[in-house]
């Protein structure tokens, strides 16, 4: 801390008030860079996690234990030709990539490390990543059309349909969220949940219901299997991103891996108290967040290999028809709750 | 010129163009998507206007869900631009005499006395300040009947149309997922008790058949 203090000090005095800007960077650069350093291993973590569930080594070739796969997959997709197709229009198809991966990235810019420790400390929150995550639906849509494809069209529709029928669910479940907190501040939330009792304080306990369906919204939301309807390779070839080669399938991956890790983020910071530790003995720690997200990582690799995919009408029904009445109704009822002497949180 | 200033003005001229190109450009696609880019600019100004509430529901509601299903219906269909285009001179004039009187009640509206005087110089709030928490107060106290009387509208029109628009079909094949999920194994799996395979060739299975 001693150290941060002297580097902005010196900041201040070398460039004065261009140095803001210039921390602000440093700062983004110090979160999206890890960021995209679990990306890539993520990817690795999976295949090899995949393999040993279906009883196989996984990647074991480059580098030891197959560490290096992700940098030779990194390269490999570098070196690919970006192939633009006839009829598509070209700019849209350009910018598709770039649309999906920036509000997955955008949304980190409120994350709660540790107490304090966020880019942005701001007010609304909740309200922004609320708002941040609904965009990403346009780099799929946008894909779909502008690829001129068949395959990539009807995978952008279904994904299309898949988001907004569970953004719902997933906005609900947050509502619950800041009612419980009464801050739509993501560091107030996390300290809302602090308590004597470690891991009784946090909000998945009177919140358990919002907290599964937050989670499985969030699956849905990422396009991940058993709900990967959107790519679903049995059906319609690799969905939105068929016509994708190269960096474009990359900046599509990378999208798409990067919401997982918000997704586990998000879900340990308002569910399972974020930094805070479990027990009272212990100190809270940003270490805690990274076990917590880890652990809900884990469970996105795991419902891959264990799930069958759901058909789209089941998918439709869990959102409308499951998801969406439970959030209403658990809203009212932590409503009425916390009007009595009974909530504890 | 600060650089709030030099802000406002990047987000307005942003505004100003997407605007014109909604109505200028050939694909109705492109004219929504740049439909989305003047929410979004729009929405930054809101937020230089210290409404962060307001700007970001711009955004999640607008940007994130509206426009969305917009894309979604604009993008299904086929649309012909030259039967588009046809009779594009024949409405000019009324189109242009339409657009001076809007332009004309915005100017009475914008330029009168009351509303451009009035809260120009408005003093700047602290960073403490909640303008989510300020409007929540204001909406669920003084002015309760109204907002409750829009909610109530709004419902009214979602059940509208939806009604209007709910076909029954006698022949859809749906699940009943609860019947699904009721079902037991005795229900639907009989077990055939059957003798053991005697070890040996094709023929020796038909013989066991037989028997």
């Amino acid at each position: 801390m001693a150290l941060l203090q002297t580097i902005q000090q010196m900041g201040q005095g070398l460039l004065g008030a261009a140095w803001l800007p210039v921390w602000t960077v440093v700062k983004i650069l110090v979160i999206v860079l890890p960021i995209m350093g679990t990306v890539a291993y993520l990817t690795l973590a999976e295949r090899k996690i995949l393999g040993w569930m279906q009883v196989r080594p996984g990647p074991n070739r480059v580098g030891p234990w197959g560490l290096l796969q992700p940098l030779a997959d990194g390269i490999k997709l570098l070196l690919k030709e970006v192939i633009i197709p006839a009829n598509s229009s070209k700019y849209l198809f350009l910018a598709a990539p770039v649309l999906a991966l920036a509000p997955a990235l955008a949304a980190w810019a409120v994350i709660p490390f540790d107490d304090g420790m966020a880019l942005a400390d701001v007010n609304a929150g909740l309200l922004y990543i609320l708002a941040i995550t609904s965009l990403g639906v346009y780099g799929i849509i946008i894909a779909g059309w502008a690829s001129n494809s068949k395959y990539a069209f009807l995978g952008a529709l279904r994904s299309l349909a898949q988001i907004v029928s569970y953004e719902l669910a997933m906005g609900f479940a947050l509502v619950c969220v800041l009612l419980a907190a009464q801050s739509m501040n993501m560091g107030d939330i996390v300290r809302g949940q602090q308590s004597q009792y470690g891991l009784l304080g946090w909000y998945f306990i009177p919140l358990f219901p919002m907290f599964v369906v937050y989670f499985i919204a969030g699956v849905a939301e990422t396009n991940r299997a058993p709900f990967d309807l959107a790519e679903d390779e049995s059906v319609i070839v690799a969905g939105f991103h068929t016509e994708y080669s190269g960096m474009g399938f990359a900046l599509f991956f990378l999208a798409e891996y990067a919401n997982m890790i918000l997704i586990s983020a998000l879900t340990s910071v308002m569910f399972l108290g974020g930094w805070l530790s479990p027990v009272p003995f212990l100190p809270n720690s940003i270490i805690w967040l990274l076990v917590k997200m880890s652990f809900f990582l884990f469970l996105f690799l795991w419902f891959r290999a264990t799930f069958p995919r759901y058909r789209y009408d089941q998918l439709m029904r869990l959102g409308w028809k499951v998801f969406i009445p439970l959030t209403l109704i658990w809203v009212a009822v932590v409503a009425a709750w916390m009007q009595t002497p009974l909530w504890l949180w | 010129m600060n650089f709030e200033t030099l802000v406002f003005y990047l987000f307005a001229a942003m505004s100003v163009f997407a605007a014109l190109r909604v109505i200028t450009v050939r694909n109705p696609v492109y004219a929504a998507l740049f439909l989305v880019l003047a929410f979004f600019s729009m929405a930054g100004i809101w937020l230089l206007l210290e409404a962060e509430f307001l700007a970001i529901t711009l955004v999640l509601v607008y940007v994130g869900a509206v426009m969305v299903l917009f894309l979604f219906v604009v993008m299904m269909l086929d649309v012909d631009l030259v039967q588009l285009r046809e009779g594009f001179w024949r409405w000019f004039p009324f189109g242009v005499v339409l657009a001076a009187i809007m332009v004309f009640e915005m100017v009475m509206v914008l330029g009168a006395r009351q509303t451009s005087e009035t809260g120009v110089h408005l003093a700047k709030h602290a960073a403490d300040y909640s303008n989510t928490k300020e409007l929540g107060r204001l909406v669920y106290t003084d002015y309760v009947y109204p907002f409750e009387l829009a909610a109530v509208l709004l419902l009214v029109a979602i059940v509208a149309a939806i009604a209007l628009t709910l076909r029954r079909r006698k022949d859809v094949k749906s699940q009943n997922v609860a019947q699904q999920i009721a079902a037991r194994r005795e229900d639907n799996v009989r077990m055939v008790q059957m003798p053991a395979e005697k070890k040996g060739s094709v023929a020796g299975n038909q013989e066991s058949e037989k028997a």
